[in-house]
């Protein structure tokens, strides 16, 4: 792959990374060495309080709790559009992609007009009690609908790949459709389904327009801490809000390293099961 | 008989939270948009701040695309192409920005750039604006969107190999024309399925925006901004109007894109 004979090799990289660093590793750093502005209690006191901290537990738990809806009704919509053929199932499979491409604003207030008490789905919980905008609630529909396509998009070519021929053969040698799907479906798409539940789960956690509306917005029940970081930018208090900055960023870093070392050890470990079948 | 019915079952389950969050959100963006009448609706989507918010919109992106663009063929260029030390740290870096909260892409421009930034007393004295003004759109926009360009390009040159460029090469092309007669024509609909992506991000991103943005009305406000506006405005008619027109084009993109694919996948 190394082709010493084609040209532009410097130009290329060194264009990239005058790019990169001026457009996103120095501006990154900035956030950390904006952090050194203040002292560490200074530092502590802000990304320690109470209202951070309810902000950390909201962000993680919704963010979780969407990941993991993904990643069971991901598999089931990655699974029917693989094997079943119906009517308008090309259709369907176009418009998983829509939360990626739909503004997050514009998904903020459809989700917040269909959920509000006079929304089509409100009007319809309010009647049984149950209230969804302006609750914990709110933000878990909205992170389950951006996360959406992640777990469907990564499990998907993994299904196609796996030939139903190895389903036939396992079902031929007397197993059931529960030992199929737990001993030879299962074990094959879990890097997939893992991976896909991760990128949904940090993808959520930063989520900022579509959660904006629907939340409410409500220090301690409904902040979530991208929204806190916004709220004190509007008050000005940019070291509040860089604070928080490098605790959501540092963590980001640690689950973007994790995925990736997650799938090379699943990658392998899949591989030296295959290897021993 | 029990298979069809475990079929249909798994069937009905999958369409059923498709339904519920897939086609209500967006069947509701024009429903609502429509609900006070076409004459409201053309009303909202021709009023002038509307017109103006779609304007800026339209700018950040000729400006961000472009950029981004030249970037992706580049990286992968040097990806792709040559073995180096740091490789698979670049390509990386390159995902960065995906991981990072809009909110984050848009504030470390304010920290670099804002009034109490690091070069704010250099930009006031020098009377030039980033924050609150366009350049710091585009570069929120260009921050978000960076790696759209290059992570479509990275697989399908790999795929290609370097062959059909090292023969141009070695019959006397220059680099110029290797690029132009070899490259550009391989690589034409992975890259134009990267621009889909980075053109639909571009035009729809809110929250790196919306930090840099200031709001200030029919100056620096795109069209998610002009949505958000409006709807805390309670001028939900106008809201929905303006994202309508915002929720087409994400459609037409998701058409386009699965047009590629299906191009990319039944070569001629």
């Amino acid at each position: 792959m190394s082709a010493r004979t084609l040209p532009g090799f410097r130009p290329a990289l060194g264009f990239t990374i005058v790019y990169l660093s001026l457009l996103v590793l120095i501006p990154l750093t900035g956030v950390f060495l904006k952090s050194t502005g203040i002292s560490w209690s200074q530092y502590w006191h802000i990304v320690s309080n109470a209202r951070a901290v309810a902000s950390y537990r909201l962000t993680l738990g919704a963010a979780g709790l969407a990941a993991l809806i993904n990643a069971g009704f991901g598999l089931l919509v990655a699974w029917v559009l693989v094997r079943y053929e119906f009517p308008g199932r090309r259709l369907i499979d176009a418009l998983v992609d829509l939360p990626v491409a739909l503004p997050t604003a514009v998904a903020g207030i459809s989700l917040t007009s269909l959920y509000a008490e006079n929304g089509w789905l409100g009007a319809m919980l309010a009647k049984v009690g149950i209230k969804v905008a302006f609750t914990p609630l709110g933000i878990l529909v909205a992170l389950t609908f951006i996360g959406l396509p992640f777990v469907v998009r990564t499990v998907q070519p993994v299904l196609q790949d796996l030939e139903s021929e190895v389903e036939d053969v396992a079902a031929s040698l007397g197993a059931t459709r529960g030992q199929t799907f737990r001993r030879v479906i299962f074990p094959a798409v879990l890097p997939a389904l893992i991976t896909g539940t991760a990128l949904a789960f940090a993808r959520a956690i930063g989520e900022y327009g579509s959660v904006v509306f629907i939340s409410g917005n409500l220090p301690f029940k409904t902040e979530m801490t991208t929204l806190l970081i916004m709220t004190k930018l509007e008050q000005y208090d940019y070291h509040g809000a860089t604070a928080l900055a490098s605790v959501m960023l540092i963590l980001s870093f640690v689950l973007l390293f994790a995925i990736n070392l997650g799938q090379g050890w699943l990658r392998r470990r899949t591989g030296a099961l295959q290897e021993a079948a | 008989m029990r298979a069809r019915l475990f079929r249909g079952a798994l069937i009905t389950v999958a369409l059923g939270f498709l339904a519920l969050f897939l086609v209500m959100p967006l069947v509701a963006v024009f429903v609502q948009a429509l609900e006070m009448g076409t004459g409201v609706y053309w009303a909202a989507v021709t009023e002038s701040e509307a017109l103006r918010a779609v304007g800026l919109t339209l700018i950040v992106a000729a400006f961000v695309v472009p950029l981004n663009t030249a970037f992706g063929i580049a990286a992968a260029w040097a990806i792709a192409r040559f073995t180096f030390p740091g490789r698979q740290l670049l390509i990386t870096l390159i995902d960065l920005p995906f991981a990072v909260s809009p909110v984050i892409s848009g504030l470390v421009f304010v920290l670099l750039f804002g009034a109490q930034g690091l070069f704010g007393d250099w930009l006031a004295e020098h009377d030039i604006r980033i924050i609150f003004a366009l350049p710091g759109m585009v570069l929120a926009t260009m921050f978000v969107s960076v790696p759209f360009v290059a992570r479509e390009l990275i697989p399908v040159m790999e795929e290609q190999g370097a062959g059909a460029e090292e023969a141009a090469v070695a019959l006397g092309a220059s680099g110029w024309q290797m690029f132009r007669r070899v490259t550009l024509p391989s690589i034409s609909w992975g890259l134009v399925h990267g621009v889909v992506l980075l053109t639909a991000r571009a035009v729809g991103e809110f929250g790196a925006v919306s930090v840099v943005s200031g709001h200030i009305r029919g100056q620096t406000t795109t069209a998610p901004l002009h949505v958000e506006i409006l709807y805390n405005e309670y001028q939900f008619a106008g809201a929905f109007a303006v994202a309508s027109i915002l929720t087409l084009f994400a459609l037409v993109s998701l058409a386009a894109k699965r047009a590629i694919e299906w191009r990319l996948a039944h070569p001629q």
